[in-house]
């Protein structure tokens, strides 16, 4: 194996050395060009600023039972919802199996009269009609993205329609009790 | 091919440094062209038009235009009502996209008619193609910047087609927006995207151009040029040809931009945009319809794909499969024109396409043309079914199994016994 590389080398003496030059050569220098592109790929990232607005703090106090509110975080819409007895039992009383997304309603809040979800449709990111009274809430009492026709239940849930997934839950904390952190 | 010998000493002196003169000549002068070009191939020269005409306004309107979530709107409007002649240059520029993809769909169908993709043509095909997808880009993108509801709600659902990957789709998307939901960030790069796609087009133009010299242009019988005595130069007899289908088309297109300039858009879009209000109904510009219905038809999940990325790849793949027709078409016949069976096939996807374009248009929900009981959503899965088959499996099929009627010995005959018959 050796002499084979060897007699080869004795007709072309530099060849096995200079095509492994070239091809180092190559890659350090297409490593280097990638290095060069990460500042500018990055560049398009969330910026300091942009993350900066990350968190938000919501005063509940004024919001009666049954009604809900919209409050922007991070550019998005996030549905607070004071829900009623009714419409918690609801949520508890649905068998996991029904469920495309099976979440239990008590993995989704922290109090169980208040729900907190992202406002934005998980099939292509519409705002679902229920939160302003007077709108549509749908089949299941939650809410209805008008797009293209996803049910969404009175835990946020998805139970008709394209979307793939529940709401979203955010990363939230009560303050007080009538007072919360999202973000 | 000799380089012709100039007379005059300056355009000499400027030709033997840089034989740019000498090339425009080759190309748009002396370039050999089929004698019996139809109509049908007016619409290149067309698009290249639209794309010039495209760039001047763009660049008119940016001088009025500011990328900020809280100014654009307001600036497009300052365009519309302040700035002289704002409003003829920004119709020109709106109705000018619509123009862009009738002349192009067109320019596309005849390719597909004629089988003006197949040996040698292939690159020249796939050229195009590509600048069909960056036109997409550039569209969309476009239709962004005036920042009204039909802008911001097109960018957030298509953007959010992206998250539709596992793994990589959430950072993607975040990546994309530069934030977590469709806002300044976003406006400013799309702006920035906008601005430099159309040379990206203009340069694959350019090798679109190039391929289609080497290859040569393909014809109504699909014969290649065998002798010289079926081509004539390029000038004066098809620069007159395309000046005159410039002239038709420009009346065409002025009937929209000062008769209808708002009927191809959509009027929520002079309602500003709302991050918190969707609008009932969202529908993309009507040259997308087709392929949005592609992505809507897909409801179901198959193999544990769900239905959102399948919807997707279905979409994607709508273009991407016309990649490989010079290979899906068995058929060793060219044009349509003989091929009696495969004809009927082109006219049917070619009906398919505007029946796509009318359930793209349509909530799912509702009848297909108020037919009881024939959902949009239904008639749309039939046809992305044909829409897929027509390629995969008409084309294979057909160019196999079909007895083609007999092609003419050359262009020159074709023309003379059309002559004879007329």
């Amino acid at each position: 194996m050796s002499q084979t590389v060897h007699s080869s080398g004795e007709h072309q003496p530099d060849e096995n050395r200079r095509d492994f030059l070239t091809l180092a050569t190559t890659a350090v220098g297409a490593v280097g060009v990638g290095c060069a592109l990460l500042p500018f790929v990055d560049s398009m990232n969330p910026s300091k600023d942009v993350l900066a607005l990350a968190s938000v703090e919501v005063n509940l106090a004024n919001i009666p039972v049954g009604q809900a509110i919209k409050v922007m975080w991070r550019g998005k819409p996030v549905f607070i919802r004071h829900r009623t007895e009714r419409e918690i039992n609801e949520a508890e009383d649905v068998a996991l199996n029904e469920l495309v997304d099976p979440q239990t309603d008590d993995a989704r809040v922290e109090k169980k009269e208040w729900l907190v979800v992202v406002g934005v449709c998980t099939h292509l990111g519409c705002i679902p009609m229920g939160t302003a009274t007077g709108e549509t809430r749908g089949d299941y009492d939650g809410w209805y993205c008008p797009c293209h026709g996803s049910h969404y239940d009175t835990s946020g849930r998805i139970r008709r329609g394209p979307a793939p997934l529940n709401l979203v839950v955010p990363e939230y904390e009560f303050l007080t009790d009538t007072s919360v952190r999202i973000g | 091919m000799s380089a012709p010998q100039w007379n005059n000493k300056v355009v000499k002196w400027v030709d033997d440094r840089l034989p740019v003169i000498s090339m425009l000549h080759h190309s748009a002068y002396e370039y050999p062209t089929p004698k019996n070009l139809s109509y049908m191939w007016n619409f290149g020269s067309l698009a290249g038009f639209v794309l010039v005409t495209m760039i001047l306004t763009g660049i008119f309107l940016v001088m009025n235009y500011t990328p900020h979530t809280d100014m654009a709107f307001e600036s497009v409007e300052r365009i519309m009502r302040d700035v002289n002649y704002g409003w003829l240059i920004r119709y020109i520029h709106m109705n000018g996209a619509s123009m862009f993809f009738i002349v192009v769909f067109i320019h596309i169908f005849r390719g597909l008619y004629y089988g003006s993709y197949k040996a040698p043509r292939e690159m020249l095909w796939w050229i195009g193609i590509l600048i069909l997808l960056a036109m997409m880009a550039t569209a969309f993108m476009g239709y962004v910047l005036p920042w009204g509801q039909m802008s911001f709600w097109g960018a957030t659902v298509i953007t959010n087609l992206f998250s539709a990957f596992p793994i990589i789709g959430d950072p993607l998307v975040t990546w994309l927006w530069g934030g977590f939901s469709v806002d300044n960030p976003t406006l400013n790069r799309f702006f920035s995207l906008h601005y430099l796609m159309p040379f990206v087009i203009l340069g694959l133009v350019v090798l679109h151009v190039w391929a289609l010299h080497t290859v040569r242009s393909n014809n109504p019988t699909g014969v290649e040029i065998k002798t010289p005595a079926d081509a004539i130069p390029f000038h004066p007899y098809y620069t007159i040809k395309d000046l005159y289908g410039i002239g038709v088309f420009l009346i065409f297109f002025s009937v929209f931009v000062f008769f209808a300039p708002d009927f191809l858009g959509h009027p929520d879009n002079y309602i500003p945009a709302n991050p918190l209000v969707t609008p009932p109904h969202i529908v993309p510009e009507w040259y997308f319809l087709p392929f949005y219905a592609i992505l809507r038809s897909i409801d179901f999940t198959i193999f544990g794909i769900p239905a959102k990325l399948l919807g997707v790849l279905a979409m994607f793949a709508s273009i991407v499969i016309l990649f490989v027709i010079p290979w899906l078409d068995t058929s060793k016949v060219r044009s349509s024109k003989f091929r009696p069976v495969y004809k009927w096939f082109f006219w049917l996807f070619v009906i398919d396409t505007f029946i796509l374009g009318y359930c793209g248009a349509k909530a799912p929900d509702d009848y297909f043309l108020g037919i009881p009981g024939l959902k949009v959503i239904v008639m749309g899965q039939l046809s992305t079914l044909y829409y897929f088959a027509h390629f995969l499996v008409v084309m294979p099929l057909v160019g196999k199994m079909e007895r083609t009627k007999p092609l003419p010995a050359s262009i020159s005959e074709s023309v003379m016994k059309e002559g004879a018959n007329a």
